[in-house]
């Protein structure tokens, strides 16, 4: 019996707790917005929450709350907390693959009215589309990424402009005994369906068809599998090309044995720094294209901020959210953490010049990029994608094409069982 | 419950057992509703814990569930069974597994066997060879699993630079092997406890009456400490291929499935948490239960295993 008694009394006792811990927040201070995004080493938005919170004036506190470093476990983790309805989570660092799955299920809210208005002034169009599901925008761009052609002008005096032109000169450069390989994912992962968008893009396809109900292939698949199967069957394919991505591929750059890098900015500060002989010669390029005329259309990353359905402050939240990536904010994060912004502006800031030699091709690459395809089961189609290009020396283009049509049409209607 | 298992094991059951009932005094009959109600709490905790999660996960199978298109969730019957079962990546995590399972659970067996005769004949240090062998039993295992990884990684592993710097988690055959391989080291000292358990079952008066007889050690071995221990045995190999065939944490760490080393449960959780296909992925889950009650019905059924909880 005493222990029932004491059992009753610890129940009331904790909800006399929970009751004051309420009231608290519901009181005058700052409201507490929990912000939920990837770990940032540089600093950068750990500055950007401090100044957002001051900013506010009293009306509201940002917490940094650091994600997992993968991106799946990031994913799972709002995804699971999201699905239970938690409330603790207000901001949302959103990989741009995830809008439309988070928008679907209801998870997060759509911006409108001066918010939108705010969310969309001077933002570049592309990371913008990564932001929007069914005509709607559902979320904010916050950074974006993309990928460019980095090359040593010790070995090539004109970067090429086409794929083919990229493999003759490699193999050129193999005749003549000299580092000939061209760098690029290609493991079984997301890396290497972003080579396989970047290609249908470029070749004036898509993944899905414009309303993301069912695959698209044709010619564009076929030549997109074309150049990867020819890259990876040629001299110029690094031997590991099958379980490489995007640090492997900085690694052999910097090792010297390669004359071809396609990656990320990231790629830039490392040389600088662990190769500063093989740097004197390190050079940019705009991507290259599938064919002489086109520039290529490279698929981009990056993340956009969204607001849960479950936030108990949703308005701060929205003012929160536009406070972090506005202009200063996104320049230094530019600048301390190397991500490209996605307010147009800022790459006419000399501001950004010092660490962004390469700013005018990164702006040009990122006004005619292609975005992922678009649709709730991004995730599945990825894996069907990554599992039928991965090796890329493996690929059959017809066979393949086929297969993986299939596939990605099952796993629009939740038939499939990924791998 | 004695008095019933009494009544069974000497013949007409159920007659003789209703007429028993009938004649239970006034006391034996509230001590019996006494019995009932202490376990209450522990039926009603059983059946909240384990059958409603089961239950629950029966009924997500027969309906379109995807967390990603929440508006078409609808029941559709045995469609995510016959997805499943048509899908060859199942029978190929269905074949991962069932080599894992075999393999590591043959070597580990004959292993613990050898393991555990060292440890029931070692005379001298005997505690410690026991806390010894019993090691890596007591890491945890996804501690362990890293190790193994960064040890097979080139460049920075000691195992991939004794072989040339290769890299063998990325190509399928060899990455089964090292997943066995690290299930074998992290379970063998397991099954050698079991084993050992057995051992000590096995009267010391028979052996030495064999060697009067004549038998040699292989057959004194064979003949008489095998067969006294079958019983031992049987839970050993029982337990064991049941928590093989739910292989998850090494392959997890060691090649997160890719490559085509994916297992049951790793397919089973990519459906579930990656593509939050809750339809398919409890499909999955079901189909892992059954097998798992085939392997259970098979060692009990047919090699007469000793279901735990009951005399052997």
């Amino acid at each position: 019996m005493r222990s029932v008694v004491a059992g009753v009394v610890g129940v009331t006792m904790a909800s006399a707790t929970l009751a004051a811990c309420t009231s608290a927040s519901a009181g005058t201070g700052p409201v507490t917005i929990n912000f939920y995004s990837f770990d940032d080493h540089s600093g950068a938005v750990q500055t950007a929450v401090t100044n957002c919170s001051k900013q506010s004036n009293g009306k509201y506190t940002i917490t940094y709350n650091k994600l997992p470093a993968a991106a799946d476990d990031q994913r799972l983790q709002m995804a699971r907390r999201l699905a239970a309805g938690d409330t603790s989570m207000d901001i949302l660092g959103l990989d741009v693959t995830w809008e439309a799955e988070f928008s679907e299920a209801g998870w997060i809210l759509p911006w409108t009215g001066t918010y939108k208005q705010q969310a969309e002034a001077g933002t570049l169009k592309v990371p913008l589309q990564t932001a929007t599901w069914k005509g709607q925008l559902v979320a904010v761009p916050y950074n974006s990424n993309t990928q460019l052609l980095w090359y040593r002008d010790d070995l090539v005096q004109t970067p090429p402009t086409t794929w083919d032109q990229m493999i003759a000169d490699a193999e050129q450069l193999a005749k003549e005994g000299k580092p000939h390989l061209i760098e690029i994912q290609g493991a079984q992962y997301e890396g290497v369906t972003v080579w396989f968008n970047t290609l249908v893009a470029s070749a004036g396809g898509s993944i899905l068809t414009p309303d993301s109900s069912k695959a698209n292939p044709g010619q564009p698949w076929l030549t997109a599998l074309g150049i990867m199967k020819k890259e990876a069957t040629s001299v110029a394919a690094d031997p590991s090309l099958g379980v490489q991505m995007e640090d492997q591929n900085r690694l052999a750059m910097e090792a010297g044995t390669a004359a071809f890098e396609l990656n990320y900015p990231f790629v830039y500060p490392s040389m600088k720094t662990l190769q500063p002989e093989l740097f004197k010669h390190f050079k940019w390029a705009l991507y290259p294209g599938v064919t002489a005329n086109e520039p290529a259309r490279v698929t981009i990353g990056g993340i956009d901020l969204a607001i849960s359905k479950y936030s108990p402050h949703p308005d701060l939240a929205f003012q929160a959210a536009l406070c972090l990536r506005d202009k200063p904010n996104q320049l230094l994060a530019a600048t301390e953490g190397g991500l490209p912004p996605t307010l147009e502006s800022l790459y006419s800031d000399p501001a950004l010049f010092p660490d962004y030699p390469f700013h005018a091709e990164i702006l040009s690459s990122l006004q005619n990029a292609s975005v992922r395809p678009q649709t709730p089961a991004y995730q599945s189609v990825s894996i069907v994608i990554s599992h039928h290009v991965s090796p890329p020396a493996g690929i059959d283009p017809p066979a393949t094409e086929q297969a993986m049509a299939g596939e990605i049409n099952k796993a629009l209607e939740s038939k499939l069982v990924i791998p | 419950m004695t008095a019933r298992t009494e009544v069974v094991t000497t013949g007409e059951p159920k007659v003789t057992e209703r007429k028993h009932r009938r004649q239970l005094s006034e006391g034996a009959k509230a001590e019996r509703r006494l019995g009932w109600l202490l376990c209450a709490p522990a039926v009603v905790v059983m059946i909240a814990v384990a059958a409603f999660p089961i239950i629950y996960a029966v009924w997500l199978s027969l309906q379109r569930y995807d967390l990603r298109f929440p508006n078409q969730a609808k029941f559709i019957g045995f469609s995510n069974y016959g997805a499943v079962l048509s899908s060859p990546y199942w029978w190929h995590a269905l074949w991962v597994t069932l080599i894992i399972t075999v393999v590591s659970v043959a070597v580990e067996f004959v292993l613990g066997m050898l393991l555990a005769i060292l440890m029931f004949r070692t005379i001298f240090f005997r505690g410690t060879v026991r806390t010894i062998i019993l090691i890596p039993y007591g890491i945890v295992t996804v501690a362990a699993a890293y190790g193994w990884q960064y040890a097979w990684t080139p460049n920075t592993g000691y195992l991939s630079a004794l072989f040339n710097n290769s890299a063998p988690l990325t190509k399928t055959g060899t990455a089964i092997a090292i997943i066995i391989l690290a299930e074998v080291w992290k379970t063998t000292p397991f099954m050698a406890l079991l084993l050992m358990a057995g051992l000590s079952l096995v009267p010391e008066d028979l052996t030495k009456a064999a060697r009067v007889d004549g038998a040699s050690a292989w057959q004194r071995f064979v003949r008489v400490t095998l067969p006294l221990m079958k019983p031992a045995i049987l839970v050993a190999l029982l337990f064991r291929t049941l928590d093989a065939f739910r292989i998850f944490d090494n392959i997890y760490i060691l090649t997160q499935g890719s490559n085509g080393t994916y297992s049951v449960s790793i397919l089973g959780y990519d459906n579930l948490f990656r593509a939050l296909n809750l339809g398919i992925g409890s499909a999955i889950s079901i189909l892992i239960f059954i097998c798992v009650a085939i392997i259970a019905v098979i060692y009990i059924k047919i090699f007469g295993a000793a279901a735990p909880g009951t005399e052997g």
